[in-house]
């Protein structure tokens, strides 16, 4: 009880209109609930994919469908510069003469993709002597933390403030917060919020998740059995990837035998999958939400002595080796790397008063058994992102742990 | 003057604040030399940063000293933080509800630590490591991501601040207040005390033994609580991984420890475990100025941990035997 | 040995009831496969039993496992001659972890949950801070046969598992169990408690790096491939009856301990509940197994140091 009395107190005393680093903008954000009316409630439970995700919006979906065929606007061999169906905002009072100082929190750099790109990030500070000075604080994955280092941020004197939320929703007041404070640039995840001067990300999750289903689809003769393999629910970016999947796995004559949470664990992947062999026999396809253990995924099936069906993996060195050695049929859907370039750039435009798109639409390719040849190096680590965009930097191959 | 020194690391709880104004200073200097300033954002900002963790350590504290551990803490606050959320959905009419709802919810978990260990006589550590696995259970069962969402006269708990205090701070000190009063100044208190140093002496002696460590554990679950109450004002909404994110369980305990509270129980208390808060939160913050790799930290952290725990036990002197 | 009956009665009913749900399990393959993939868990589960009959507990060995895979794809970088050398180096920071771990817990009167809690940080963090935050290179195939072919897995596992009995028949396992039964008894009757224990942690630091080894050769190089395995050792350990705070229990029992929990996790799998609900039902089934065991024994007993 003395607890709830203090509780309340601290709201009395809140109200009683103390200094608030609450967003200003924090009651006007979007529900933090996802759209689940615009879910097309399932029908084609039969086809083993369950109920669509509460995270699919129809109209998302078309919208990156339809990006996957439009050309791209800008430099056609720096994708991280191009842009889809740009809608242009004007940046002139954010101008300002240099040097700058650039800020970035960053959600974390735990794992191989955030890795290659937190490296991608930094040789592009390098390559700006206009930046005087970057100061970036790692989340370490929690989103506590991030809020505090955004607030943090906010105090350090930035011109400009790049952020890679954790999580979408509940980063949303602090991005909220910091918009009138500093020119605010989102990528990766988005914010529920319209107010950071441009989000950057590649076309999506859905485009990402099509592109794999569509593969299977067309591979796969019509009855076969496809198992397919997400990393864990409730992820926007991931959930995105599946619903795509499901709607193409709906259609088609494929029979979806399984939906299995891996947790992006290379044994648990093996195990799984091992298991689904051995009640199955046979399994016809693979799709995956990443390809991160892709290649255990592949050793199961070796391990067991059956030839590795059609497989969906993603732009990491060990898939792709995997692939070419094993002469696979299969295909990499990606989420470039080289994402991590484009806030920097867009930061220099925004503060020398350049317009930039609202919404940047990077291109996001697909590696196919036709192009594997140039995304395929021998001398990069296994776990490096084939498409980071980062092969003409000064510090490549070395920073990103090649020889 | 070394005598001095030996007489100052000899009580756990002023070594921790020495060693706390020690790394405040040399972070100073530290983030001064690296052409930084600490400046009072900072200051207001490892405020913040401990609020959480050290509402939890405050429980934890209690628990521990009754001679038990809590390690269902950190999923415990992710549901909470849910559970307020949804019951408030955006009304402000409804966070007296939802605080209720929350705090009811903290302490039949609370309980259930609590009887499983004393009357099912099962082990702290895995009984509070089951009912941890339980709620992670129903958590991974009911929610796929954040849900819920908390008014924004609820986020100035979050978000508020009297003068440079911001009122998440102010918060944490009203719990170690009243957890300190509580034991220091009331016959539960001295139970607690009694039953953590030695469970048989204690009940010989009249105390009951059981109802002591259970309401240790209601009163470590509602600490939880109110801190999963403090995140989802933070988040604006509930999220079923932020209390494991943080790692509020093996940290709270670390902080507990660091603060000079015996692991055995029966020994230390609430101001050395605001102490061992406060340190891990400099060092925190300090590290964050000087954007020190997240990974050296966690060494650092490692290293703190132990070797305090290992300058405690010189104190203690020899074993019993 | 009598209350590890129990368990073996439990492990029983649960293979056939995975019997029953899958034949393939019946044949040597996929009875093999199971074998498999128990081994890293029993292996560890064998180490754990060693540090907790006599007192104490360990929480660095999943920390540990992800430290041997990230150093072995590190060094070995796919290079085939690198493969033994490597083996043999990560023996020794198992052997040497624990050696640490033992020392501070023993000399120092650190207590072990927070000696072993400190290396977890410390491990954790210093490969990391070494490797960039995410694993880099990769392993050999010489590597990988160890845990990649079953038979090698059941080979090594039954190693171990002749091993762990023999100790503790000898003069060793039973010094442990009096350290972990009556500290004080056990030193006024001349036993070298802190010896003994310190050679417990060196054991358990040695089962991580088997398990290690075995686990990255299963999957290869992964950050999470010993995320929370040391609340899975200690589970599977305190499943076959062995008492949290020492003294009681037998290794055998303790390694039957680990088959349950992974027959458990395949039953519940084969029915379905996977993901979510298996949490669930793994805490409840913790719960009730040490409560149904320690019905007439004393409980609280978190750490030796009491005093």
């Amino acid at each position: 009880m003395r607890r709830l009395l203090v509780a309340v107190a601290a709201l009395a005393l809140a109200a009683a209109g103390c200094a608030s680093d609450l967003p200003p903008t924090g009651a006007s954000a979007q529900p933090s609930a996802a759209p689940a009316t615009s879910a097309a409630a399932s029908e084609a439970a039969s086809a083993g994919t369950g109920e669509q995700s509460d995270f699919f919006v129809q109209a998302d979906y078309d919208a990156q469908l339809a990006m996957r065929t439009q050309t791209a606007e800008g430099p056609g061999d720096k994708p991280w510069e191009q842009a889809i169906a740009p809608q242009m905002v004007d940046t002139a009072k954010y101008k300002k003469d240099g040097p700058y100082h650039l800020c970035f929190s960053n959600a974390a750099v735990n794992n191989p993709w955030r890795q290659v790109g937190w490296t991608t990030m930094q040789e592009e500070v390098a390559l700006h002597k206009e930046i005087k000075e970057f100061t970036a604080l790692d989340a370490e994955g929690k989103d506590d933390k991030q809020i505090s280092d955004i607030a943090e941020l906010q105090s350090k004197g930035c011109d400009a403030l790049i952020i890679s939320p954790n999580t979408t929703a509940t980063l949303t007041p602090a991005v909220s917060g910091a918009c009138p404070e500093v020119p605010v640039i989102v990528f990766d995840r988005g914010v529920e919020t319209d107010c950071p001067v441009t989000f950057i990300k590649p076309i999506g999750g859905y485009a990402f998740g099509a592109d794999g289903a569509e593969f299977l689809i067309e591979k796969v003769p019509a009855g076969g059995k496809i198992l397919a393999l997400r990393i864990l629910p409730g992820v926007d970016v991931l959930e995105t990837r599946w619903s795509a999947a499901k709607v193409a796995f709906d259609k088609s004559q494929l029979q979806v035998i399984g939906v299995e949470f891996t947790d992006g664990d290379a044994a648990k992947t093996k195990s799984i999958v091992s298991d689904y062999i051995a009640r199955h026999g046979k399994i016809d396809g693979v799709w995956m939400d990443a390809g991160a253990t892709a290649v255990a995924a592949i050793e199961a099936f070796e391990d067991a002595g059956v030839p590795v069906p059609a497989f969906v993996g993603e732009d990491q060195q060990d898939f792709l080796q995997k692939w070419k050695d094993g002469n696979l049929t299969a295909v990499a859907p990606t989420y470039p790397t080289y994402q991590w370039r484009t806030p920097i750039i867009a930061a220099l435009k925004i503060l020398k008063g350049e317009e930039v798109p609202k919404m940047w639409n990077l291109p996001q390719p697909k590696i196919t058994q036709e192009n594997l040849g140039t995304y395929l190096q021998p001398n990069m680590p296994l776990l490096h992102y084939a498409l980071c965009g980062c092969e003409s930097m000064p510090g490549f191959p070395g920073k990103w742990g090649g020889k | 003057m070394t005598g001095r020194v030996v007489a100052l690391v000899a009580n756990p709880t002023r070594a921790v604040y020495a060693a706390l104004i020690a790394t405040l200073a040399i972070g100073w200097a530290l983030v001064a030399f690296d052409g930084g300033t600490f400046t009072l954002n900072d200051l207001v900002g490892i405020q913040q940063r401990s609020a959480a963790l050290g509402i939890v350590a405050i429980g934890q504290t209690l628990a521990i000293l009754a001679g038990s551990l809590d390690l269902s803490v950190a999923y415990l606050i992710s549901l909470v933080s849910l559970v307020a959320a949804e019951t408030m959905a955006g009304q402000s009419s409804n966070i007296l509800t939802a605080v209720v709802v929350a705090l009811g919810v903290s302490a039949l978990v609370g309980l259930v630590n609590g009887v499983v260990i004393t009357k099912l006589k099962v082990h702290a550590f895995i009984a509070t490591l089951g009912v941890a696995l339980v709620i992670r259970g129903v958590l991974d069962h009911l929610y796929d991501g954040p849900a819920g969402r908390v008014p924004v006269e609820f986020q100035q708990l979050g978000y508020s601040r009297v003068g440079p205090v911001p009122v998440a701070a102010i918060l944490w000190a009203a719990v170690a207040v009243g957890v300190w009063f509580l034991l220091r100044r009331t016959r539960f208190g001295n139970r607690v005390y009694a039953v953590g140093g030695d469970v048989e002496v204690a009940r010989l002696s009249g105390v009951r033994t059981d109802r002591v460590v259970i309401a240790a554990h209601v009163l470590c679950s509602l600490c939880a609580g109110v801190a999963g109450l403090l995140l989802a004002s933070r988040l604006g909404a509930g999220a079923p991984t932020v209390g494991t994110d943080g790692g509020y369980d093996l940290e709270s305990i670390a902080a507990v420890v660091l603060g000079g509270t015996a692991l055995a129980g029966g020994r230390g208390g609430v101001a050395g475990t605001v102490g061992g808060v406060l340190l891990l939160a400099v060092l925190d913050s300090v590290f964050n100025q000087l954007e020190v790799n997240s990974f050296f930290k966690d060494v650092v952290r490692g290293v703190v941990i132990v070797v305090a725990v290992a300058v405690y036990a010189r104190r203690t002197g020899r074993r019993a035997s | 040995m009598k209350r590890a009956i129990p368990i073996f009665v439990v492990l029983a009913g649960l293979l056939v009831a995975i019997a029953a749900a899958n034949p393939f399990f019946l044949e040597p393959a996929g009875f093999l496969a199971f074998l498999k993939r128990v081994a890293p868990l029993a292996i560890l589960a064998a180490g754990q039993y060693f540090v907790i009959v006599s007192g104490e507990f360990d929480l660095s060995v999943g920390s540990l496992v992800t430290v041997e895979v990230v150093v072995a794809a590190r060094l070995i970088d796919g290079d085939e001659a690198m493969t033994w050398p490597v083996l043999a180096l990560l023996v020794v920071i198992g052997l040497l972890v624990g050696l640490v771990n033992g020392l501070v817990t023993t000399r120092l009167r650190v207590p072990s949950f927070i000696t072993t809690l400190g290396a977890m940080l410390i491990l954790s963090g210093a490969v990391f801070l070494w490797t960039g935050g995410a694993p880099r290179g990769a392993l050999s195939q010489g590597f990988r046969v160890f845990g990649r072919e079953g038979v090698w897995a059941v080979a090594i596992l039954a190693v171990v598992v002749v091993a762990a009995v023999l100790l503790m028949r000898a003069d060793f396992g039973r010094t442990l169990v009096a350290a972990g039964d009556n500290e004080k008894a056990a030193r006024l009757s001349g036993v070298r408690v802190d010896r003994v224990r310190v050679f417990a942690f060196m054991l358990s630091g040695l089962s991580a790096a088997v398990a290690g080894i075995l686990l990255g050769g299963f999957a290869g190089v992964s950050a999470q491939v010993g995320q929370s395995l040391e609340f899975q050792a200690i589970t599977a350990v305190v499943l076959g009856g062995v008492v949290l705070g020492g003294g009681r229990g037998h290794v055998v029992a303790a390694i039957a301990g680990a088959f349950t929990l992974e027959a458990l996790f395949t039953l519940l799998n084969l029915h379905g509940i996977s993901g979510a609900l298996e949490y669930a039902v793994q805490g409840v089934i913790i719960i009730a197994a040490v409560a149904v065991g320690g019905l007439r024994l004393p409980a609280l007993r978190l750490t030796p140091s009491k005093v």
